[in-house]
């Protein structure tokens, strides 16, 4: 059976209220188009890990989907407060669940590899570990010293943006690569948007390329254009002045709720978006080549 | 004396303590514009490597984001986020890490977290990101800050990341790979710890005084005996900063 689906399908098949999502993507390859489907389906009491939860997560706050948040950097990149999430959580209204980046990613890491906890070595700073408790410190049998644990995260679904990927969901990235692998190897279901869906022989032609097998992705979405105002890695730019011009909307309740009449629950999907956007936005955005040399794989 | 701002002045100092062959974790901002200054004047053999998993970055353009695309055009190398904190912070082999934070107290710890209560908090800031790890394990720790009372409290409101703790001894005592802060570079002048830990004015700024220091520190500041005095921003590194890093002044405008 095929498991290429229109991101509304995908959305409605897989993301169910109450799941604990993981949107995939350390600034690059964030999956902004499925965010948007979920905030247009209406969903509600996520608990939204990521990272840094960026815009994705402060829209999907602000349009009232999630009841928690798990991050371990939250601003808006490069830019300054994440003003949404960060007032939700000063008015006691979301609740939140905090680590640094290596307990946030230590934590996919043991999901993903099927182990129960991941160990760290103890940085001493000790507030952080002392305000969650899924901070443990245990005793490393071989030595005697302390180590620092942290329990496996299973998201119920990871959403995955990748460069491009075959109809059984075989899937390349390049760029930066974050944490995807492990969100998709750490979750129940994956659901991949791709720029392109390309032939087999494609990805047959650089296997290391490919960092998610396709057996264990759940539903592809062809969705050219997802991560904007994130990016993808030699397709178009990010769009720093949507993250300049987020700061100011998400000031105050009545233009964020007129953005996200305007650009989520007033377009169909992510082609009216993205034609939407216009000209000047398409050209700015666009990406002069830089090729990688070929590699010889040689013939065996 | 050439004309400055202040993130010049932050900057040029910052790059100046970086040595060549320094690996260094890079944050987006005046880190970055540090380290591609000293990149084209004494360390043409810096590393530059990024949360984000990148390694050997040579930016072409002044990246706005810790993730921004132009880091990997040209790197060395990219990994993933368990590698980039694994494989090279945790492991040993970053030399420089710089950090930032709302609060910096008497012995170098730094508040990235909140003001006010953990539960109920009265300024809810961005949180750790890599800075927890980054002043545990890297060799050396660089903190770059406007020099300001609410900066500098007595003790922060929350630990995010340690300096020397209580004392330099209890840092030790945690047998943490890395040196813990070396020196804090504020538009006044440099604080660097005594060996205690505690964190003493060592050098002034170009017609910065000691008053100045005292006054914008929330704790009894005291001053190293052997009180020096940087050397002003010069010509070539101002030029640098501004025709080639950062020329539409997006980080180096005056004021904060």
């Amino acid at each position: 059976m095929s498991k290429v689906y229109s991101l509304s399908e995908a959305i409605a098949k897989f993301v169910k209220d109450g799941d604990l999502i993981y949107a995939a993507g350390f600034t690059h390859l964030i999956p902004f188009a499925a965010g948007h489907e979920i905030i247009r389906q209406r969903r509600r009491d996520l608990i939204l890990a990521r990272a840094t939860p960026d815009l994705i997560y402060d829209q999907m706050v602000a349009a009232g989907c999630a009841r928690k948040v798990i991050f371990s950097y939250m601003g808006n990149p490069g830019v300054g407060s994440l003003r949404i999430v960060r007032a939700e959580i000063e008015a006691g209204n979301l609740e939140w669940e905090e680590y640094s980046h290596f307990g946030m990613i230590s934590r996919l890491q043991a999901g993903a590899t099927g182990l129960p906890f991941m160990p760290m070595n103890p940085t001493a700073a000790g507030d952080l570990e002392r305000v969650n408790s899924k901070y443990r410190q245990v005793i490393d049998p071989y030595s005697g010293e302390p180590v620092v644990v942290v329990p496996a995260l299973k998201p119920d679904v990871a959403i995955v943006h990748v460069q491009r990927c075959d109809a059984d969901g075989n899937s390349q990235i390049w760029g930066i690569i974050g944490e995807q692998k492990e969100a998709a190897f750490a979750a129940e279901k994956v659901i991949v948007t791709t720029e392109e869906i390309v032939d087999e022989n494609v990805i047959r032609s650089d296997p290391n390329r490919t960092l998610i097998p396709g057996f264990i992705v759940d539903a592809i979405c062809h969705v050219p254009y997802c991560a904007h105002p994130s990016y993808t890695q030699g397709y178009y730019d990010r769009d720093n002045a949507f993250y300049l011009q987020w700061d100011e909307i998400s000031k105050n309740r009545e233009s964020v709720k007129n953005y996200l009449d305007e650009w989520v629950y007033g377009v169909r999907d992510r082609q009216e978006y993205w034609e939407k956007l216009g000209e000047e936005v398409h050209n700015r955005l666009k990406v002069t080549p830089r090729l990688s040399e070929v590699v010889n794989y040689g013939s065996y | 004396m050439a004309e400055y701002t202040s993130p010049e002045l932050l900057t040029i100092n910052a790059a100046r303590l970086l040595r060549d062959g320094d690996v260094v974790f890079v944050g987006v901002g005046l880190p970055n514009l540090a380290c591609n200054l000293a990149r084209r004047t004494h360390a043409p053999n810096l590393v530059m490597i990024y949360e984000a998993g990148i390694i050997g970055a040579q930016p072409a353009r002044l990246p706005l984001s810790i993730g921004d695309p132009t880091l990997v055009s040209g790197a060395l190398s990219v990994c993933g986020m368990y590698d980039i904190f694994a494989l090279y912070l945790q492991r040993g082999n970053v030399d420089v890490g710089f950090l930032g934070g709302a609060q910096i107290d008497r012995f170098g710890n730094i508040n990235a977290t909140v003001i006010g209560e953990y539960d109920h908090p009265k300024v809810r800031l961005p949180g750790s990101g890599g800075s927890m790890e980054i002043a545990a394990w890297a060799n050396r720790c660089y903190i770059i800050t406007p020099h300001q009372k609410r900066r500098f409290p007595e003790k922060v409101d929350f630990r995010t990341s340690a300096g020397f703790l209580s004392h330099r001894k209890e840092r030790e005592e945690a047998h943490l790979r890395g040196g813990g802060p070396q020196a804090v570079v504020t538009d006044i002048g440099i604080l660097q710890p005594d060996t205690n830990g505690e964190l003493i004015l060592t050098a002034l700024h170009p017609n910065k005084t000691v008053e100045d220091a005292k006054a914008n520190t929330g704790w009894g500041l005291r001053i190293a005996s052997n009180l020096e005095f940087t050397e002003p921003p010069t010509e070539r590194e101002l030029t640098i900063l501004r025709d080639e890093l950062d020329p539409q002044r997006i980080y180096l405008k005056g004021g904060e």
